[in-house]
């Protein structure tokens, strides 16, 4: 255990990062922070239509996507990339609708199904590549991606200007279109998320807000992928929207809080891995839902607290009805 | 078949030669392949022995337990505790930094229970959805089980750990003591679902009855949890965390796509789950240290795929057939009754129609119904001399069932049902295709044995089928005929 778990230095984990190497840890962080920012601004909407589950199919299934868009084209560039993965994503929603809607297999395990299946066939196909030797990519890095890589890439160059690592770049656009598409299409899909059939009867087509939320939820993971990872994605995803519905049940208001949840976890997330030496990724993962358990855990005591000091609400009112009934007589 | 599923195939087709080709660029060459396929059937091999009893075991145990979470719905309750156990697998690692089965096996069932009940706990006790619960449980157990991951790595002895095979499995990685393990939980899961079957069946089904029963439908939910945290361990060094749900839903889904009896479901899919185990631990072991899981898993993708596609009752292809053998009976019914119609306008003066009355009758081109006249004649219900058609005792038969069914119904909606007799025809038009021979009696009886419709035709009666021609009755005092 006293290997496993370092002494807690402050000067090392707290100030080091910052005095020693500042850019590096400055892009780790922004890099944490634009992910786990553009996929929970999403993964808000996909919580109010119960549709966390879908972002998780979709994280696994654009493995294959890329693999086979790198096998036909034999390159890694960004759009080859981005294009896959559509592909993939597009081939994730319509398998699953085609064994839900050909069969009796009910929806969950429809999901599952699919997209099993497809990751099955990214790993099978990426393993047989790396063993003969025609493309290195470790496993590990589609489950918990390489974030700590992100500052080594070389930087992206704009009119002689260096800009910085491509990857965190291509992420801040994400996030800056995602928070655009939102501001622009905010009543639609607020409508769209809370009342379908609101939507339907003021004209809004739910079948197109659907699929668009599909698709700015696709291209979010995709770009987040390759820091983060498959499984880590969901975290993203799900967690940020977990603690902001926790604390508020305003829209905006929880918009924001998702955002503040991303910028805690990343922080604190680079400072745990830093502490105990361990995957960036997965440390901004403990801290996203530890997060989480903090809000979490006083609204559980004060519900524990509520039942133990007064008595069910059924009790009160049998209690008042005798009362009253005892009054009439 | 309808647009999506057609973009499906092509999609799949397109993939196919790309798969090909990467079995191409791999260096397994073909004498390579056979050695190995050799090597893999003699079973000389101690370690392959190891590998394939321990697949096939795990096939059983993730089929049984698949079972019940698809007919639960449960299956993605399945996938998130599948990766809770990750953290428990890390810390069973670290008792005593060995690979030691019992230790692991101790370790990631208490973290499997703990994710079903921060699930559970988190669906009390908050406002978020089943959905979001799952979410949460899988994403952050597997976050925490990759920090402990990484952490062990760092460590004295950690990088040799083998523990990166808990991810996408590694079969050849079974030894003699879990392949034990295994077997001691397979006998426990299959044991405890024989006895305990019918209580399975009846919460697992109509947990409201099962209540009324008196049997603790949360406490075998908790037993169902336990088992299914068991297969989960037992199978994560063959098939690898990320893909035991593959493994627990994928047979599961195909055995019940196959048959509506819940024992043979449970036969079918541990049967399934070996198959798939023994597949995949074959193509592993061809080609050399390839991971275990996704092999497993492809393989559970073609059974469900051939279940999905062949079955004999809910199978794509078996419904397009029955569905294209219901509408050439329909199509050859209209004809036979469209003959019958034009033999009633001449007052079956005539043997025989002419083929362009027919497709008069049924405002189609000659060519249209040369084919369904030909259709009929190889059912044989009608002849053809020429462009003269007769109709066969049997298509005779047949064409007096139709329409006497269509003017019964008929009949039937106007006095039982109230109906205006201008509204009745469009829906006898679909019903007298269905109505089978006692249900017509039963009309029969109701009507009286009317026999006329509420257009005042004739209602073919059985001496009619019988004779080979219609006849007018006596007109009678009752009007439609039918009581009210």
């Amino acid at each position: 255990m006293q290997e496993l778990i370092p002494a807690f230095d402050w000067h090392s984990v707290i100030v080091e990062p910052w005095t020693r190497d500042f850019v590096f840890t400055g892009w780790i962080v922004l890099m944490g922070f634009f992910a786990t920012a553009a996929c929970g601004l999403i993964g808000n909407y996909l919580l109010l239509r119960r549709m966390a589950l879908v972002g998780d199919a979709i994280s696994h299934s654009i493995l294959p996507g890329l693999v086979v868009a790198f096998m036909i084209f034999k390159t890694n560039a960004t759009w080859v990339m981005f294009a896959g993965a559509f592909a993939a994503g597009i081939v994730t929603v319509l398998l699953i609708e085609f064994i839900h809607k050909q069969s009796r297999i009910k929806p969950d395990a429809a999901i599952c199904i699919a997209f099993t299946i497809l990751f099955a066939i990214g790993v099978a196909l990426m393993s047989g590549l790396a063993q003969s030797g025609s493309i290195h990519i470790d496993a590990d890095c589609v489950l918990y991606g390489e974030i700590a890589f992100v500052p080594l890439e070389p930087p992206a160059v704009w009119r002689g200007i260096e800009l910085g690592p491509p990857s965190v770049i291509r992420m801040g656009l994400v996030l800056l279109a995602t928070l655009a598409a939102i501001a622009v299409f905010y009543k639609e899909l607020l409508i769209t998320s809370f009342d379908a059939a609101l939507a339907k009867s003021l004209g809004m087509r739910a079948g197109f807000w659907h699929y668009a939320l599909m698709g700015a939820l696709t291209t979010a993971v995709v770009s987040a992928f390759e820091a983060v990872g498959a499984i880590l994605a969901v975290a993203m995803l799900i967690v940020p929207p977990m603690f902001a519905a926790q604390l508020s049940n305003r829209l905006p208001m929880r918009l924001a809080l998702t955002v503040l949840h991303a910028a805690l976890s990343a922080l604190i997330g680079v400072h745990l891995s830093v502490w105990l030496q361990c995957s960036t990724a997965g440390a901004m993962v403990v801290a996203a839902a530890a997060l989480f358990t903090a809000v979490w855990i006083p609204s559980l005591i004060s519900q524990a607290a509520r039942r133990w000091i007064r008595p069910a609400p059924e009790e009160t009112l049998s209690w008042a009805a005798t009362s009253e009934n005892a009054l009439k007589e | 078949m309808n647009r999506p599923a057609l973009l499906v195939l092509c999609v799949a087709a397109a993939l196919i030669p790309e798969t090909a080709s990467a079995a191409r660029i791999s260096e397994i060459t073909e004498t390579q392949f056979w050695d190995q396929a050799v090597r893999f059937f003699s079973f000389q091999d101690p370690a392959l022995r190891f590998a394939l009893s321990g697949s096939l075991l795990l096939g059983i145990c993730c089929g049984l337990m698949g079972a019940f979470l698809v007919v639960r719905k449960l299956a993605l309750m399945g996938d998130a505790l599948s990766h809770a156990v990750l953290p428990g697998v890390a810390l069973g690692f670290l008792w005593n930094m060995t690979k030691d089965p019992v230790a692991i096996f101790i370790g990631a069932t208490l973290a499997g229970l703990l994710g079903a009940g921060t699930v559970r706990w988190l669906q009390n006790t908050t406002k978020h959805k089943e959905d979001a619960a799952l979410g949460f449980v899988l994403a952050s157990f597997f976050g925490v089980g990759i920090c402990l991951f990484t952490m062990i790595q760092n460590l004295p002895g950690g990088k040799q750990s083998g523990l990166e095979q808990f991810m996408f499995g590694q079969a050849s990685a079974l030894g003699r003591d879990d392949v034990i393990l295994l077997l001691i939980i397979t006998i426990f899961i299959a044991g405890t679902v024989l006895i305990f079957f019918k209580e399975f069946l009846l919460t697992s089904f109509d947990a409201g009855f099962a209540r009324s029963t008196g049997l603790r439908v949360q406490l075998f939910h908790y037993g169902l949890m336990l088992m299914l945290a068991f297969a989960i361990v037992a199978s994560l060094q063959a098939v690898g965390v990320v893909l035991v749900s593959a493994m627990l839903v994928i047979p599961a889904a195909a055995a019940y796509l196959l048959t509506d009896r819940f024992g043979l479901m449970l036969v079918l899919a541990a049967a399934f789950g070996m198959i798939s185990g023994g597949v995949g631990s074959f193509f592993s072991f061809v080609g050399r240290n390839l991971p275990t899981g996704p092999f497993m898993v492809l393989a559970a993708g073609l059974v469900f795929a051939l279940a999905l596609g062949f079955g004999p009752r809910h199978g794509i292809v078996s419904r397009w057939w029955r569905h294209r053998c219901r509408k050439s009976r329909i199509r050859r019914e209209n004809t036979l009754k469209s003959i019958y119609h034009v033999l009633e306008a001449n007052d079956f003066h005539s043997e025989s129609i002419s083929l362009h009355e027919l497709a008069e009758r049924r405002h189609e081109t000659l060519e249209d119904a040369r084919g369904q006249i030909r259709a009929l004649r190889r059912e044989g219900l009608a002849t053809v001399y020429g462009d003269d058609v007769n109709l066969t005792p049997p298509g005779w038969q047949r064409a007096c069932e139709i329409v006497r069914n269509h003017r019964l119904w008929e009949l039937y909606l106007t006095n039982a049902a109230d109906m205006p007799a201008d509204h009745v025809h469009d829906d006898a038009e679909e019903t007298e295709h269905l109505l089978g021979e006692e249900t017509v009696r039963k009309l029969e009886r109701r009507l009286n044995y009317a026999r006329l419709d509420p257009h005042g035709k004739l209602i073919p009666g059985v001496e009619d089928i019988r004779r080979g021609r219609t006849t007018k009755p006596a007109p009678r005092a009752t009007g439609y005929g039918g009581p009210r």
